[in-house]
């Protein structure tokens, strides 16, 4: 009996922090929507908690303006996006898989040597990299902003952790037994344990991706090819040249949409995932 | 294990070493050597601007595809623009790049014309760096056929020889615009002239500042609003060729004193902290206190004008305290370019062409490149008075300004120490920290942007 | 016969499995660092667009950075990363475990989760821009603060010291915290289910739940979380960079350490550029040892001590 009331403030309190936290979170996303729907002059004006009636004024001349192919954008951060996410999370476990549950003379100088570069910045590579990859003639490619993504050895020891947790070893000399090729037993057997965790990386990898800006500006040169926080930029570097606040708050809606739907068909799958998911020990 | 480790490394030098070689063999080796000009013109700039001026005037336009990236001319020569934004000094760095890289490009990835802004075409027009060819090498005689063009913009582009290596359509002499109806309540009248004898110089300017404030008026909305007015009248260039010493001039010392005056007096609006904020463009709008603007042509097309959310005809120019230029575009054309004859004609038809701008005055409201022509203008109501000035003849008192502009000695770092010391000097301005903290400050932050920098002088 | 051969030869799959993320890591990673180290021995930079150098050296970068502000910078660094990341795990361990937890009934679980990882899908950049025109002096926060009576004047958020390091810790906070519990709730929803009914017949109530059960199953996605804050940390750039215009104000103090090594990139002084790199990497690499030492600790007691050297070793850097 006690309990159950002590679980009952504790529901109410929860609910409150929640609510907050909410608030928190979509207030600004709100404020956003709010001024994207506004003319550059009303803004001027100060804030409004109502949205304005030029959605579409700002819509058409986001979708028109030449310069900024916004949905050549999309498109392009789409490709990018989807395909690091999927190669990044497959070749992350497969590594995983590999440190996990064989055992060689380099597992573990392998294994330290992930460890000490899973700290190093990306931006400290920088110059190098591009000196390399216009070497290589893929300069102004999206290639080298996909490769990469296979070393990623933040995500690889996310999949170690997890495989950790959730794959008994006892499993694989189950399928050895039962005849499995190594790398059947991985695709086939050791892939839909790690669902989960593949689910939540492929959508930080996807995010990450989209969102990447330092690498993309330093590779891409041509406007077809360009993602599009290069073009967000671009708008906001055409600084006093054309000031439309409006515009570019739509410019951000139109970028953050794309990711928005794609993660709010992932989230149900990925929650699904949790809940029925992984070999308990 | 030793082993291991060799025969990874010589898979990753082999792998590299083959992708290498593919990149090579696919990368397109036409030579168009000999056949006189190439077929594609490249273009680099930080935004479409040069090429709605191009759209509008040059002659040879037969049509620019809907994306904006190719305009091909009647004689089937595509010009290609390479844009990239200014922010971040990416535009820049590209171009820094492809100049770098111009003696072994192939001549259609060749950079033909480029463009730089006053702020940093010093760096681009070096003799010693030699990527922007001398006019002359071109076929253009600056002393006859640029004759037109306000001396100022042919010295802004010498080197320093004083050999022209680049030109401009554009020409940015600045104003002071007021708000007309804080003029009524102030001052009884909102009457040009009569404001301009107000304003006409610094001492007069104070003792209005002061008239303003007691009505609840800032004069101005920030201290970096009056910068550019000091900045241009430096009498030594903030680094001597050939030396490594940053000078700070008397007269950036004068704005520092003058600007903590003014802002512990109250005539700037103490929330406005720089430019190109929000703050800055609420106080363009109809509910801010601020009194004047000092803006250039454009400044008032596309700065103030989209920042005022009233009626037209509210803002009214005339003459500045003291005259001063801000901004402007040059066109460079690139030392190896293979399209000689076109880069020529191109910048003739938008430089040195006077009809053609005037079109440009017309369509654009940019205050165009020739003498003759803005003295016409000035005098032309019908054709150049702005609704959006109430009626307001604004070439009438940009010309008088253009024509005594003394452009101030430039340097190759001009770019970095104009925004350095705003940075720097407005933390003190705002009372975060006390003078020797700001200098101090602005000797790391010059260091750090430019390595080769090992003192520097302050004036006084 | 064929089954022997393969249980002498499982290593070689081990090897195979890795193979191609050592092969991407060599090329597009550690070939540039390479250069990167090679080139911090150097001095080798731009003038204008001459190319001064490289010249070598020898350890002149180091030096000269060490006599710089670079320590003050790391420090910024720390404080910042510390105000976003305390609250961010706090949260979200209370989150995490409330969404797990069957007893609270807490209604709209999935409209909650979705919406508090919202905030980290809009670009980092974005969202600085966007608190940087609600926070400025005349923007919408001030004038919704004065029009509710809450203040008079309006405040100098970005012009104060506490004011710039609250919001970007504030950002931080928003657009990691639904992460971080998304990748918590991961974990404890992963305990077995038999753990926690044990635990309630025993008598286990909530709190003793959290601290006995789930914080010791759920150390290693901890020590993820850890890791992966820290490096997020240490590479804070986007939102301080963008809502101080690169020169964070006021007084350089919530300039970070990556933004210092932008300036650097961005003037093209390559040499020390490098050399800031490599320190960068060195701090990075222990910072992480310390950690994983921390968090892989086995005797079950020993977290305590730990947590609390982790707390003396934080104290004793800020």
């Amino acid at each position: 009996m006690n309990s159950k009331s002590v679980n009952r403030v504790r529901s109410i309190f929860a609910h409150i922090v929640l609510i907050l936290l909410s608030f928190l979170c979509l207030f600004f996303f709100y404020i956003l929507i709010v001024n994207a729907t506004r003319s550059h002059a009303d803004l001027q004006k100060g804030f409004s908690a109502l949205p304005g009636n030029y959605f579409f004024e700002n819509l058409k001349s986001v979708a028109n303006d030449g310069s900024f192919p916004m949905f050549r954008g999309i498109l392009n951060s789409l490709i990018v996006s989807t395909c690091s996410a999927a190669i990044c999370t497959y070749f992350s476990s497969l590594t995983a898989y590999g440190l996990y549950a064989y055992d060689f003379k380099l597992k573990k100088a392998a294994f330290t040597f992930i460890m000490a570069i899973l700290v190093m910045p990306t931006q400290v590579t920088a110059m190098g990299f591009l000196r390399l990859v216009t070497n290589m003639g893929m300069y102004d490619s999206l290639l080298p902003l996909i490769i990469p993504s296979i070393a990623s050895p933040a995500v690889f020891y996310f999949m170690y952790s997890y495989l950790q947790s959730s794959l008994p070893l006892a499993l694989i000399e189950a399928a050895r037994i039962d005849g499995s090729g190594e790398f059947r037993t991985f695709n086939q057997i050791v892939i839909p344990i790690m669902k989960p965790a593949i689910a939540v990386q492929a959508i930080f990898t996807f995010v990450g991706s989209w969102n990447n800006y330092f690498v993309p500006a330093l590779i891409i040169q041509s406007k077809d090819k360009m993602t599009v926080p290069i073009l967000v930029a671009t708008l906001r570097g055409a600084d006093y040249m054309s000031f439309d606040m409006g515009k570019i708050y739509m410019m951000i809606m139109v970028a953050i949409v794309p990711i928005i739907i794609a993660y709010l068909i992932l989230s149900k799958y990925i929650i699904a995932g949790i809940t029925l998911g992984g070999v308990k020990e | 294990m030793k082993k291991q480790v060799v025969a990874m490394v010589l898979t990753v030098v082999t792998a590299t070493g083959l992708l290498a070689g593919c990149g090579n063999s696919a990368s397109p080796n036409s030579d168009t050597d000999g056949a006189g000009e190439g077929k594609v013109i490249n273009i680099y700039s930080w935004n479409d601007e040069f090429r709605t001026r191009v759209e509008a005037i040059y002659p040879e336009v037969e049509k620019t595809s809907t994306d904006g990236t190719v305009t091909t001319l009647k004689d089937g020569t595509e010009i290609h623009w390479i844009i990239n934004p200014n922010q971040d000094g990416v535009y820049q760095q590209k171009l820094d790049e492809a100049l770098l890289k111009q003696a072994d490009a192939a001549p259609d990835d060749k950079v033909d014309i480029f463009l730089s802004e006053t702020d940093y075409v010093y760096k681009y027009s070096d003799a010693d760096a030699g990527v922007a060819m001398p006019l002359e090498e071109l076929g253009i005689d600056p002393s006859k056929d640029l004759t037109d063009q306000y001396e100022f913009t042919k010295t802004t582009a010498s080197d320093q020889n004083g050999v022209q290596r680049g030109s401009t359509w554009q020409c940015c002499p600045g104003l002071l615009v007021y708000r007309r109806d804080i003029a009524k309540d102030v001052f009884g009248t909102d009457d040009p002239e009569v404001i301009g004898e107000k304003v006409k110089d610094w001492d007069t300017l104070k003792g209005t500042a002061e008239e303003l404030k007691a009505k609840g008026y800032y004069t101005f909305s920030s201290y970096a609003d009056t910068f550019r007015l000091y900045g241009n009248s430096i009498e030594q260039p903030w680094v001597t060729t050939g030396e490594s010493v940053v000078k700070v001039d008397q007269k950036i010392m004068d704005w520092i004193n003058d600007s903590k005056e003014w802002l512990d007096a109250g005539y700037f609006d103490k929330t406005v902290k720089g430019q190109w904020n929000d703050d800055w463009n609420k106080a363009m709008s109809s509910s801010s206190k601020v009194f004047a603007f000092l803006l250039p042509a454009w400044g008032i097309d596309f700065t103030l004008n989209p920042n005022w959310d009233g009626e037209d005809g509210a803002w009214a120019v005339t003459n500045p305290p003291q005259e001063y230029n801000w901004g402007g575009s040059y066109i460079h054309a690139a030392t190896g370019t293979d399209n000689p004859e076109h880069v020529k004609d191109i910048i003739l038809a938008l430089t040195a062409n006077k009809d053609n701008l005037l079109k440009i005055s017309k369509e654009y409201s940019d205050f165009t490149n020739t003498q003759s022509g803005m003295q016409e203008a000035a005098t032309d109501d019908a054709n150049f008075a702005s609704d959006f000035l109430g009626g307001q003849n604004a070439y009438k008192y940009f010309a008088p300004v253009a024509e005594n502009i003394k452009i101030a000695p430039l340097s190759a770092y001009d770019q970095g120490c104009v925004e350095l010391i705003q940075n720097s000097f407005g933390d003190y301005l705002q009372d975060k920290i006390d003078f020797d903290k700001a200098k101090s400050n602005f000797e790391t932050a010059i260091k750090e942007r430019y390595p080769d920098i090992t003192e520097v002088q302050w004036a006084e | 016969m064929n089954k022997k051969r393969k249980s002498i030869s499982y290593g070689k799959w081990g090897y195979l499995f890795i193979l191609p993320f050592f092969l991407c890591f060599f090329i597009f990673s550690f070939i540039p660092l390479l250069d990167t180290i090679r080139y911090s021995f150097f001095e080798y930079y731009r003038s204008g667009i001459k190319e001064i150098g490289p010249n070598f050296i020898g350890v002149e970068n180091y030096k000269s950075l060490l006599e710089s502000d670079m320590l003050k910078y790391a420090g910024n660094t720390l404080i910042l990363w510390i105000i976003g990341f305390i609250p961010q795990v706090v949260v979200a361990l209370v989150l995490a475990c409330w969404f797990s937890d069957l007893r609270l009934k807490i209604h709209g679980k999935q409209f909650f989760k979705v919406v508090i990882y919202l905030p980290n899908l809009i670009m980092a950049s974005a969202f600085a821009m966007l608190f940087f025109a609600l926070f400025s002096t005349n923007g919408p926060i001030n004038s919704i603060l004065e029009s509710i009576g809450f203040i008079k004047e309006p405040i100098d958020f970005l012009g104060s010291v506490l004011g710039t390091r609250s919001l970007v810790g504030l950002m931080n906070f928003l657009m990691w915290f639904g992460n971080t519990t998304i990748m918590l709730m991961a974990a404890i929803m992963a305990i077995s289910n038999d753990i926690f009914e044990a635990s309630e017949i025993d008598g286990c109530n909530s709190i003793k739940r959290f601290f006995y059960i789930i914080l010791p199953l759920i150390r290693p996605i901890l020590a993820y979380t850890l890791i992966t804050s820290i490096i997020g940390g240490l590479q804070m750039f986007d939102v301080p960079q963008i809502l101080t215009n690169g020169q964070g104000n006021p007084d350089r103090t919530s300039m970070t350490l990556i933004m210092f090594l932008n300036s650097h990139l961005k003037s093209k002084n390559y040499g020390m550029a490098g050399a800031l790199s490599v320190y960068l990497f060195i701090v990075s690499g222990i910072l992480c040892f310390i950690v994983y030492k921390m968090t892989n600790d086995n005797d079950p007691d020993g977290s305590k001590r730990a947590a609390k050297k982790k707390a003396k070793a934080e104290k004793r850097k800020g």
